[in-house]
């Protein structure tokens, strides 16, 4: 938001809030492209539908809260939102729960407590717990097969005609199928379904790496600092490390890093400035608390991921964050820690 | 205060128990899953609230203000007995749906805050008015949320209805929406917490409305009138 004309030497141009969206959405763009033509169509249609209605409904609550609605609907926070929600959501989900869950993203996560800037949480992840908690049944069985690639009409009848899809055409997930089948299985049988592919998960783990990559443009062209998302994966590694050495017991790191939304919400989701904490120290802290959070939900939680909720939480602790990593002020000795005490 | 349209009116709206108070909020955000646990719940609390206002009121004069708080305790938690017994006696699946939050009534801070602020203060009648004021106030916000929730949950509205009004209202049930996927969030308590915050700000809305069109009213500047000048400080 900040537009000031910087002072000379003119090393820098000021960096606006529409090229900040704007390079994050360039950025999702290679995991983007590999969803699409790992799981086919639904991954290209949903986030489109999700865009539209973003558009729509910011428009129409910019409007009735007396907004210009043309210099916020520029700013394209909102499409960040939805491409997120539906990149989050299973492709094969119905078009009212994109719908409904982009719309309920905007007005109550966002718009409620204000608008851009003003949201305690990540607007995307309080829409997809929001879906997860109310829809279990549509959240679980509409993600797509890697091995069945449905054609532009079955997923259109799928999305939009209330069609059911056929069995073949839809696979649990990765992580939800080795936290399922290693109970009584050897993890080498595990292994052996086709859905864990020839690397680590077949479909997720090339879009986990594009999506890798595309958060290291995001570091590389200074939209994000390196805290949050080192201090994530950093925590989730070492967890895994700690109590899930054993592949034969627990889900292997492989899968924690390359078989889930892990890579999306460490670059794209946790890094939300808004919603995370401010100072590097309290950022690193609170991507370890996510990447901590990750792991005991996966691993001991009732749900087979848990970006969402990991997010949420923390975002429920930034502000303490905020309060007790106050970086030293320039010229005073000694950090100032939470607030003065003399009253 | 003890004007009877100005304690119906305060009841009802201005000083709602559960939109502007905020008490009570224990069984408004527990039961209002349905239209019939809303109803239920509210009818018993309007039963305890009328009750015990009105006994209260009958002792003020005899209670020292130092043990007020156990006297009254005491009196709302045999109000309670008698609604459950009554319950358990007439609409036994009520009862059962319903379970620990008809004893829990005892704890609704909606009823020992209007002892406690209003009962003890004042003579029978009025008190008699102010409880079924704000217990009929109570009841409305318990009646809209819990029909929200059922429509936006399960799609449906007034089912169960014969656990209060018997067999004939079995066929009340109205299915808003055909083949509803349920929506469990609406369902579950924070459901009820947003439904809840989005009521009170419509109410604020609604008030800010009518203060604003008042306002305009008013403020009609007669022309050659007069403006007074302030000057200095105002503390």
């Amino acid at each position: 938001m900040i537009n000031t004309t910087p002072t000379a030497p003119h090393t820098q141009r000021p960096t606006s809030v529409t090229r900040v969206m704007a390079l994050v959405l360039a950025a999702l763009i290679p995991g983007w492209v590999v969803l699409v033509i790992s799981f086919s169509w639904g991954y290209l249609i949903n986030p489109l539908l999700a865009c539209a209605t973003a558009l729509v409904t910011e428009a129409a609550l910019l409007k009735a809260r007396g907004r210009p609605v043309l210099f916020f609907l520029k700013d394209l926070s909102a499409l960040v939102t939805a491409v997120l929600l539906a990149l989050a959501l299973p492709p094969l989900s119905p078009w009212w729960m994109t719908v409904l869950g982009t719309a309920l993203a905007l007005i109550f996560a966002k718009h409620l407590f204000g608008g851009l800037g003003n949201n305690p949480f990540n607007p995307a992840m309080v829409a997809y717990a929001l879906l997860l908690v109310s829809l279990p049944l549509y959240m679980t069985t509409r993600w797509a097969n890697p091995d069945q690639w449905l054609s532009l009409t079955d997923t259109l009848s799928i999305i939009f005609a209330g069609g059911v899809p056929i069995d073949a055409a839809t696979a649990a997930t990765p992580l939800d199928v080795y936290k399922l089948n290693i109970a009584n299985q050897t993890a080498n049988e595990v292994l052996r379904a086709p859905i864990f592919g020839s690397f680590v998960a077949e479909g997720w783990d090339i879009a986990n790496l594009a999506f890798l990559i595309g958060g290291g443009v995001l570091i590389w062209q200074r939209i994000i600092s390196w805290h949050i998302p080192v201090a994530l994966l950093g925590a989730l590694m070492l967890m895994s490390l700690l109590f899930g050495s054993d592949a034969d017991l627990r889900v292997p790191l492989s899968l924690h890093l390359l078989g889930g939304a892990t890579m999306l919400g460490a670059f794209f989701i946790a890094t939300d400035p808004v919603s995370a904490a401010t100072s590097n120290r309290g950022k690193l802290m609170y991507g370890a608390g996510i990447g901590v959070l990750i792991y005991l939900i996966r691993t001991w939680g009732n749900y087979p991921d848990a970006v969402a909720f990991a997010v949420l939480l923390m975002n429920f602790a930034a502000p303490l964050i905020d309060h007790y990593s106050r970086p030293r002020v320039y010229g005073h000795r000694k950090a100032v820690k939470g607030y003065k005490r003399d009253d | 205060m003890s004007d009877a349209r100005e304690l119906t009116r305060n009841g009802l709206w201005n000083n709602n128990a559960a939109l502007v108070q905020l008490l009570g909020l224990c069984p408004l955000l527990a039961v209002t899953g349905t239209v019939v646990n809303a109803l239920g719940l509210g009818l018993a609390t309007l039963v305890v609230l009328v009750g015990s206002n009105t006994a209260v009121s009958l002792i003020r004069h005899y209670v020292p203000d130092t043990v007020r708080l156990p006297a009254f305790v005491m009196i709302i938690a045999s109000f309670v007995t008698c609604a459950e017994l009554l319950m358990q006696a007439f609409t036994y699946e009520l009862y059962q749906v319903l379970g620990i939050f008809i004893p829990l009534i005892v704890t609704n801070c909606a009823i020992l805050g209007r002892a406690d602020a209003f009962a003890r203060k004042n003579p029978v009648l009025p008190s008699m008015l102010d409880g079924l004021m704000m217990g009929l106030g109570f009841l409305a916000v318990l009646l809209v949320l819990g029909a929200l929730r059922e429509i936006i949950g399960q799609g449906t509205l007034f089912t169960n209805m014969e656990l209060i009004f018997g067999p004939v209202a079995a066929s009340w049930e109205l299915t808003i929406f055909p083949d509803y996927p349920d929506f469990l969030f609406a369902v579950l308590p924070p459901g009820a917490f947003v439904g809840l915050g989005l009521l009170i700000a419509l109410k604020n809305r609604i008030d800010s409305g009518i203060e604003a069109r008042r306002a305009a009213k008013a403020e009609h500047v007669v022309a050659g009138s007069k403006r007074v000048r302030v000057t200095g400080h105002i503390s």
